[in-house]
């Protein structure tokens, strides 16, 4: 139970550093690059496999 | 701004499509209309209260005879994409009925694996079987437990109690897992509320219903514990003489965790493992779909076996589903039938179960009932 909740704060962590990168971006590219990366991670979040 | 708001609502898009399809994948309800010969349906919980509210809780379908007779233990569904497994026990549930003794039909014995596919597999979702009032949906499932219900897995399962090492996934596999323990894994647990019901009710043969690929050695055959060689060799003879070839083998002593070697070891049950042949299964198949899955047609696998790399044969007509689950029915039907003539106080007389030629003429989807016109008190949800 303890690796699951710590599994899940290292997902939710990783996906704020790329929502972060996904704000501050200016390239188009690196924007659906980090969105499509953020898909998995997401769907992980909400236990959705 | 405005281009970063499209990419984001685009991602939330298909964020939303591929959470709905996992969604409704995990939680698609499979009914089980119950037939003539279903007396009770229980839950798994109730030999094993652990299991409560666990996504293996699962139905339990108990036909009885009239007469006093033997007991059997059916189950379908150890590994579910192994699907003629499965069906096979839609057919008996919703067809069969008893002349005599009992028998405990388990449909999805490993629930948590139904509500997931392999993944990077490619697998479909689901798959449908053809009935003459449309068809009847099946979840797909995978050979493993779902990692939503046990998590995480180790470097090495030490399997319990025999602590052989056996591979990391393996933890989750139903028939890597017996004879299961009280304070272990969800796997652990299921095979051990499984081994509490065989000790309760007197379990005389466990049946567990597989599929195999091709390339693997222990296929078209029934592999038995020592203690049931004479009724596995009796049926395979009669079978290949008279329906189909299938083998017999026996269960290694120190191969542990699998259903044919521990429910043989810690119970009084003769354990019974049926293989068929499933090409969907083999490594080098094509395209991974529900054509090959139910059509059993794969040219790269008919490739391996005209290189000799195959130990079954395949043509181009391939292993299709009803030939599989045809397979399973008969084997059933003739073991019932060698154990009955030897146990005559314990014989279990199984009625309205189609057999191979049967299956392969009639189809599986002629043995489904549709739940939409069946009683609401006769239907059940996988």
């Amino acid at each position: 139970m303890i690796i699951t909740i710590l599994y899940y704060l290292l997902v939710a962590f990783v996906v704020f550093l790329m929502g972060w990168n996904l704000l501050k971006s200016k390239k188009w590219q690196e924007e659906v690059l980090y969105v499509i990366v953020l898909l998995p991670f997401l769907l992980r979040l909400l236990r959705l496999k | 701004m405005i281009r970063k708001s499209i990419i984001i609502t685009l991602g939330l898009i298909l964020l939303v499509f591929s959470g709905l399809s996992f969604y409704k994948s995990r939680h698609f309800k499979e009914p089980v209309v119950i037939g003539p010969g279903v007396t009770q349906v229980k839950k798994l919980s109730e030999y094993f209260s652990d299991l409560r509210g666990t996504a293996n809780d699962e139905n339990i379908y108990i036909l009885e005879g009239a007469k006093k007779g033997g007991t059997i233990l059916i189950l379908g569904g150890s590994h579910p994409e192994e699907p003629a497994a499965r069906l096979t026990t839609w057919v008996l549930t919703e067809n069969a009925t008893l002349e005599q003794g009992r028998i405990f039909v388990v449909n999805s014995a490993n629930r948590s694996a139904t509500t997931v596919t392999r993944p990077s597999g490619a697998y479909p979702a689901s798959y449908t079987i053809k009935t003459d009032w449309g068809g009847q949906k099946f979840r797909m499932g995978d050979r493993w437990a779902n990692p939503l219900d046990q998590w995480p897995d180790p470097e090495v399962y030490i399997h319990y109690p025999t602590r052989q090492n056996l591979a990391y996934m393996d933890v989750r596999n139903l028939n890597r897992a017996w004879p299961g323990r009280a304070n272990g894994t969800l796997t652990e647990k299921t095979c051990y509320a499984l081994v509490e019901l065989i000790k309760k009710e007197n379990v005389d043969i466990v049946i567990d219903l597989h599929e195999a690929e091709l390339q693997y050695p222990v296929i078209s055959t029934i592999v038995s514990h020592q203690k049931g060689l004479d009724v596995a060799a009796m049926a395979s003879m009669v079978l290949s003489d008279e329906e189909f070839k299938i083998g017999m083998e026996k269960s290694p002593l120190e191969l542990h965790g699998l259903s044919h070697r521990e429910i043989g070891d810690h119970t009084n049950a003769i354990p019974l493992l049926f293989e068929t042949p499933e090409p969907f299964l083999d490594a080098t198949r094509g395209r991974t779909d529900e054509k090959l899955l139910l059509e059993g047609k794969d040219e790269f696998v008919v490739r391996a076996g005209k290189r000799g790399l195959l130990f079954e044969k395949i043509d181009e007509k391939g292993w299709p589903i009803d030939v599989r689950v045809g397979r399973h029915c008969s084997t059933i039907l003739q073991v019932l039938d060698v154990w009955s003539q030897d146990h005559a106080d314990k014989a279990v007389v199984l009625k309205n179960v189609p057999k191979y030629d049967e299956v392969i003429k009639k189809g599986t989807g002629a043995f489904l009932h549709n739940p939409a016109k069946a009683d609401p008190k006769t239907v059940y949800f996988e």
